[in-house]
């Protein structure tokens, strides 16, 4: 078989068990493929003697038979997760050289069931960030590019690199988190499939936290089928999560039928924003059509308080981060600045934190700081806290009118060019304007690739589900990506 | 709401973060530009409204008391920039 690095998870899967290619095969290929995408900046930390053994033993086990779903798939890991005895940096300085001791729940899910870690996914510093640009590492680069314009675009962020591997095809697919939108915003920017489950539905355990109540793994995949495979391997309740749900995780290939006969889609007139480019208006329209083909019922909703979505957030996640990130202190892992005569403790913190945060992650920190500051506290974080509760409420009240999913477009653009729009950072966060109030109120998400702009761009739209209630969604996601039939591939470039 | 230079160093200071002087009138410019964008909040009416604190449902799970995990000094200090004697070692505190 050619190009193996470009099957997805449930082909390769397959193939695997039919005794068509070896992991090792997989493997090697994906690792051929990663060292000549450099200029991607897609893996910043590679582990190919980890794959070649994992990819060893993952034959030996299918072999044996009875093999996990998961075995032997080669697979790219985003930063922020820590791996045991592999650099771990959430691409920030502040933790370079820092070696976890431990596996984060997730990553340890994969690898238990077999699959093959290639490396470490560049990514946001912190995951704060839309475009991949406040990285330690240096940007990630998209793979897609505008007709024959040679700017270099943004795969999106936080979980840039992982877009930008999985749409390369260096890896079958990766992993990701999404805090507000970042991993639906990189896939929609990359042509591929994302999908943010329920709050407590992966384990946060070892991912390194940015804001506790709204971060969630999630796969980032080639396609839904394979969307429903990873995501199913990385769920688990996990006591060393208080946050984890104790709920059984469905069998969720199994419940991709295609049928969506009779399931009501809710279309939101609040995420009809001013200023939208007419390309993203059509493939919402179209969206419509196709779900309304495969037999859904369209209906018309109101979400109204989805405008203060993306200030709550800018309240609340800040505040969060303040607080998670107070732990980089110097004492415990990573970077620790130099000292001058005479400095104690105090100019010890205030160093380190100055030298090894970057620009975007201390100008998150101190807003939190302040609107948790004595005096503050009510009129801005109490404030969003309750306008949070309003958002969910916004949710559960379509959901009681007997809506079974929610289409939105999952950007309000194509991706743009690096440094375009970098210099204002309200402008940065509308990025997420479609995805953040999805975590504001805990909900499955997920971004499905559906056409393509005029320059060629790939253009996503999301969908929304109930709470628990991934597989139906990825479901009516199937449905919709069959009709979308999505297959465009970027040019290869790099 | 508007932040001056000194709102800034001392919010600054707070999260122990060092910022030079010359930087809080920038510092300060980019506060005012999020707290602006912000304050959008102020229009929504939440006269009864709980702030949320968990977004699913769910009461936090129990467990016997007792001693599960342990005995890692070793692992618990293998990341420390300065690690001495089974101890995190740090500048001295008190004077």
């Amino acid at each position: 078989m050619a190009d193996l690095n470009k099957l997805g998870l449930a082909e390769a899967r397959d193939a695997l068990r039919k005794g068509d290619v070896t992991s090792v095969d997989l493997t090697e290929a994906c690792l051929t493929e990663i060292e000549g995408a450099g200029a991607l900046n897609a893996f910043v930390h590679n582990t190919p003697e980890i794959a070649r053994e994992q990819a060893k033993a993952a034959d030996a086990r299918i072999k044996a038979g009875d093999a996990p779903d998961m075995c032997g798939l080669p697979i790219g890991i985003k930063d922020l997760f820590c791996t045991k005895g592999v650099p771990s940096q959430a691409g920030s300085r502040i933790l370079e050289g820092f070696l976890p001791e431990y596996e984060s729940t997730v990553s340890g899910n994969l690898l238990d069931a077999g699959a093959v870690m290639l490396g470490k996914l560049n990514m946001d510093e912190f995951a704060m960030g839309s475009s991949n640009e406040t990285s330690v590492y240096g940007n990630a680069v998209n793979p897609w590019r505008r007709g024959n314009d040679e700017a270099a675009l943004t795969p999106g962020g936080s979980s840039g690199g992982s877009a930008s591997a999985v749409a390369a095809d260096l890896c079958l697919a990766a992993t990701g988190t999404d805090t507000g939108g970042s991993i639906r915003q990189p896939a929609a920017f990359t042509g591929i499939t994302g999908i943010k489950p329920t709050y407590g539905r992966c384990s946060r355990w070892g991912v390194v936290a940015f804001a506790s109540s709204l971060d969630q793994a999630g796969p980032m995949t080639k396609s839904v089928r394979d969307a429903a495979i990873m995501l199913e391997t990385m769920c688990s309740h996990d006591p060393k999560d208080s946050t984890s749900a104790d709920l059984p995780v469905p069998n969720f290939e199994a419940m991709l039928t295609g049928d969506i006969k009779g399931k009501k889609i809710g279309i939101p007139k609040e995420y009809r924003m001013d200023g939208m480019p007419d390309e993203i208006e059509t493939l919402w329209t179209q969206g419509r059509e196709m779900l309304a083909d495969a037999g859904a019922e369209i209906v018309d909703i109101s979400l109204p308080h989805t405008k203060y979505a993306l200030p709550a957030y800018y309240v609340i996640a800040p505040a969060e981060a303040s607080s998670n990130l107070a732990r980089y202190d110097g004492v415990r892992y990573g970077h620790r600045a130099k000292l001058d005569q005479g400095d104690g403790i105090t100019e010890m913190y205030e160093k380190t934190r100055a030298e090894g945060f970057g620009d975007e992650v201390k100008r998150r920190v101190m807003i939190g700081t302040y609107v948790l500051s004595a005096g503050f506290y009510d009129a801005y974080y109490n404030r969003a806290r309750k306008v949070r509760t309003l958002i969910k409420k916004d949710f559960e009240d379509v959901f009681a009118q007997g809506i079974d999913a929610i289409l939105t477009p999952a950007t309000p653009s194509a991706a743009f060019g690096l440094g375009e729009a970098s210099d204002d950072p309200v402008q940065m966060y509308l990025n997420d304007v479609f995805t953040v109030t999805v975590n504001m109120a805990g909900l499955p998400g997920i971004a499905v690739p559906a056409g393509t702009d005029a320059q060629g761009l790939p253009l996503g739209l999301q969908l929304i589900g109930r709470p628990w209630e991934e597989g139906d969604l990825l479901n009516t996601a199937y449905a919709l990506e069959a009709r979308a039939g999505f297959v465009a591939k970027p040019r290869k470039w790099w | 709401m508007s932040i001056d230079q000194s709102t800034a160093a001392r919010v600054a200071k707070l999260a122990r973060i060092k910022v030079e002087e010359d930087q809080l009138p920038a510092l300060a410019a980019e506060f005012n530009t999020i707290l602006g964008f912000i304050e959008q909040l102020s229009e929504v009416d939440v006269e009864g409204v709980e702030p949320m604190t968990s977004v699913t449902p769910q009461r936090l799970k129990r467990r016997v008391d007792e001693v599960t995990d342990g005995g890692q000094q070793n692992k618990v200090l293998a990341n420390a920039p300065d690690a001495r004697e089974g101890f995190f070692a740090v500048p001295k505190v008190v004077e």
